[in-house]
């Protein structure tokens, strides 16, 4: 009888070896991960989760000042404030999950270096870490959102605001699709690790975050920037829920495709990096 | 005979290859400068000049192809110098990192221990760390809710369970982890020297615990360790490895003894200019060389007396300042310790030599580390090293003719110091 092994370890040669069953088998670390990362986060501060909500409201007053009345840039009829918010919660979501991954590799390389577990659950347990800040900071929004209805600010929700956990997930991929890659490099070549930090400020400025892809219609420019992939999710955001600015149908079809297209170039390179980065970081 | 069904890992012509010196151009621009030349056939501008073999040179084997079956419930100890392949051994059976070529075959779940506490959080309290670790081990949340009870009174450290790690001292941290690890349910336990912490007592309970699973419950071990008598204790079979190879496989006293037996005797002048130094020491005054004078080798018969001479080289002017050696077995246990207090007065920048005699007639045959250290003490009782360095100094003493009745002096038994000979008196 020919003997079953449960496990053999041979040169890697395959491209995409996933092992997507023992990640799942792995599921309880995963959570585990998730509870560290958030219990941790804001351990030993006076005021704790409180941050959550301090973080988007702070960055949005200061948006509000900066861009909407110094800058005295259009937000489409809505009121500044939530036009503000809802694109840095949005926004928050796909760095977080970019820059949470950038470090997957050589951050976690004492962990790595010791003990042998599905990779890949770290990467997946740092986007639902992610998630799960969106979802308070969505909250938050909504509280707010409220607040502004009450007073009598005019705003609408469409019926595109259903289209949110599509949203979610897609940010989620192409965040954690791009922040896998960074961290497959950085194994190797340290000088993307410094690229991150100011990267992702500058890719903000260059996403609709602080201003409306309205101002650009029109102009050349737009097609360059509508190509950028987080920018009609960002737009679709704020048509659904704000009913303001535009829905740009054709270039969410073209950002899907490049989300799936970095993504599973991530897992590609996270794979093939996973098994000897011991030996090189 | 055991069929293969025993069989719990089976390791074929397994090789692994690690390339010596920085690893690819360092940025990026260099690998792609590098590629770019690969890919029009041209010379590598980053590799050096008529290096054309690049590949073989600069490439080291730390497993040359190794052979080895491992049984289900055997204990196997791996022992060898540093380098010879051990932990590179343990860190592909585990999966850290793969191989080059060959192939490990595995039935069971294995889970290692490279180091006790990986994953630990500082902020997190034990008992949230027990959890993370144990499913960073390969535990599910079930299993160790079933287990956490035990797992806690294991660990000795109940009543500080719902504190953070961080505030833990290093022995309870230690404790704890180990804790963790040792109620793993996997079939196949692979350790590299975790024992090596923690106070004696809970270093005893760790080994019986160890042997306890792996004769109640049938698993399978592998231990490399340094410490040759937790070897003696845990294991049932032993492999001797040296420059990636398996030289030895088989009886674990054999082993250790061919494994001692590859300690190279120090030659008749030991130059220390370039030695590692293993103690945090003051500037003041170094070791240069120790120059043996009454033999050419660092070999003597039983019952002898030596005689040497240092040199040194100080850079301060000092007075009254200590050597000695300590005198201690292969298996690093401490034997004894050759004294001469306040021996060097020196003038800044003076170069000096000392000789002097050890009477070293009490040593029983063997092996034996000596590791020189020059020291000043202090009026209250401490000291102060100027120069250290741990076994620079490997000596033997050869049993003569009739030594002992011809009786072999096996220092296990017998211990490394042997007392004059009773006298009987009226």
């Amino acid at each position: 009888m020919e003997k079953q092994w449960t496990a053999v370890i041979k040169p890697k040669k395959k491209l995409l070896d996933l092992n997507l069953k023992e990640t799942f088998k792995y599921r309880d670390l995963i959570w585990l991960f998730v509870v560290r990362n958030i219990k941790t986060r804001y351990k030993q501060t006076v005021l704790g989760p409180l941050w959550f909500v301090i973080q988007p409201l702070m960055s949005s007053v200061i948006h509000t000042l900066v861009f909407g009345t110094i800058a005295g840039l259009s937000t489409d009829g809505v009121p500044q404030f939530l036009f503000y918010l809802i694109g840095s919660v949005t926004w928050a979501l796909f760095s977080g999950c970019l820059t949470g991954n950038s470090n997957t590799f050589v951050g976690n390389a004492h962990v790595f270096g010791k003990v042998y577990f599905p990779r890949l659950t770290s990467p997946i347990s740092t986007a639902i870490t992610q998630m799960f800040n969106f979802v308070i900071q969505f909250a938050i929004y909504l509280v707010m959102s409220l607040i502004f209805f009450l007073k009598g600010e005019v705003f609408q929700i469409t019926w595109v605001a259903a289209l949110l956990p599509l949203l979610v997930i897609q940010l989620s991929l192409l965040g954690t699709g791009l922040g896998i890659i960074i961290s497959s490099l950085t194994t190797k070549y340290r000088d993307l690790q410094v690229l991150v930090g100011f990267g992702v400020q500058l890719f903000m400025y260059v996403s609709p975050v602080v201003y409306s892809a309205n101002e650009l219609l029109g102009r050349k420019l737009y097609i360059a920037f509508m190509l950028n992939p987080v920018s009609p999710v960002i737009e679709l955001f704020r048509y659904g829920w704000l009913g303001a600015g535009s829905t740009p149908w054709m270039y969410w079809g073209i950002s899907w495709v490049t989300t799936v297209v970095i993504f599973l170039l991530g897992v590609v390179m996270f794979n093939r990096v996973e098994k000897n980065f011991m030996d090189t970081v | 005979m055991r069929s293969e069904q025993d069989i719990a890992i089976q390791i074929t012509n397994l090789k692994k290859m690690y390339r010596l010196g920085t690893i690819g151009g360092g940025t990026l621009q260099g690998d792609i400068q590098s590629w770019w030349a690969r890919v029009r056939g041209k010379e590598d501008p980053n590799s050096k000049i008529g290096s054309k073999a690049y590949k073989k040179n600069e490439s080291f084997m730390a497993l040359d192809g190794i052979d080895l079956t491992v049984y289900k419930g055997e204990r196997l100890g791996i022992i060898g110098h540093n380098g010879a392949g051990k932990s590179t051994l343990l860190k592909l059976l585990s999966r850290v990192t793969g191989p080059t070529e060959g192939e490990i075959k595995i039935d069971g779940r294995i889970s290692s221990m490279l180091e006790v506490g990986t994953g630990f959080n500082g902020e997190l309290t034990g008992r949230e760390n027990i959890y993370l670790n144990g499913a960073i081990l390969g535990m599910t949340k079930a299993e160790i809710d079933r287990k956490i009870d035990q797992i806690i009174d294991f660990s000795e450290v109940r009543q500080f369970i719902d504190t953070p790690v961080k505030r833990y001292s290093s022995g309870m941290y230690v404790k704890l982890a180990f804790a963790v690890a040792s109620h793993l349910d996997s079939e196949i336990l692979i350790m590299d020297e975790v024992l090596a912490v923690g106070d004696m007592a809970f270093q005893k309970k760790c080994l019986d615990k160890m042997s306890q699973v792996s004769q109640d419950e049938g698993r399978t071990i592998l231990y490399v360790s340094h410490n040759m008598n937790t070897i003696r204790q845990l294991c049932d079979r032993c492999i001797v490895m040296d420059h990636g190879k398996i030289i030895y496989n088989g009886e674990v006293e054999e082993a250790i003894e061919i494994y001692l037996g590859l300690i190279e005797i120090s030659k008749q002048i030991i130059d220390l200019t370039h030695t590692q130094r293993t103690k945090r020491c003051s500037e003041g005054i170094k070791l240069q060389s120790i120059e043996l004078a009454s033999h050419d080798k660092w070999q003597f018969a039983v019952g002898e007396k030596i005689q040497f001479k240092l040199t040194l080289k100080s850079t301060k002017a000092l007075q009254n300042i200590g050597f000695r050696m300590r005198v201690s077995c292969a298996d690093n246990t401490s034997v004894s310790m050759l004294l001469a207090p306040k021996l060097i007065t020196c003038e800044e920048n003076q170069q000096l030599s000392v000789a002097l005699e050890a009477d070293i007639s009490q040593l029983a045959p063997g092996k034996y580390y000596l590791t020189p250290s020059l020291y000043e003490t202090t009026d209250v009782g401490t000291q102060d090293f100027y120069d250290h360095m741990n076994n620079a100094v490997i000596i033997e003493i050869l049993a003569t003719e009739n030594f002992n009745e011809n009786m072999e002096w096996e220092s296990r038994w017998w211990g490394n110091i042997m007392l004059p000979p009773l006298k009987k008196v009226d």
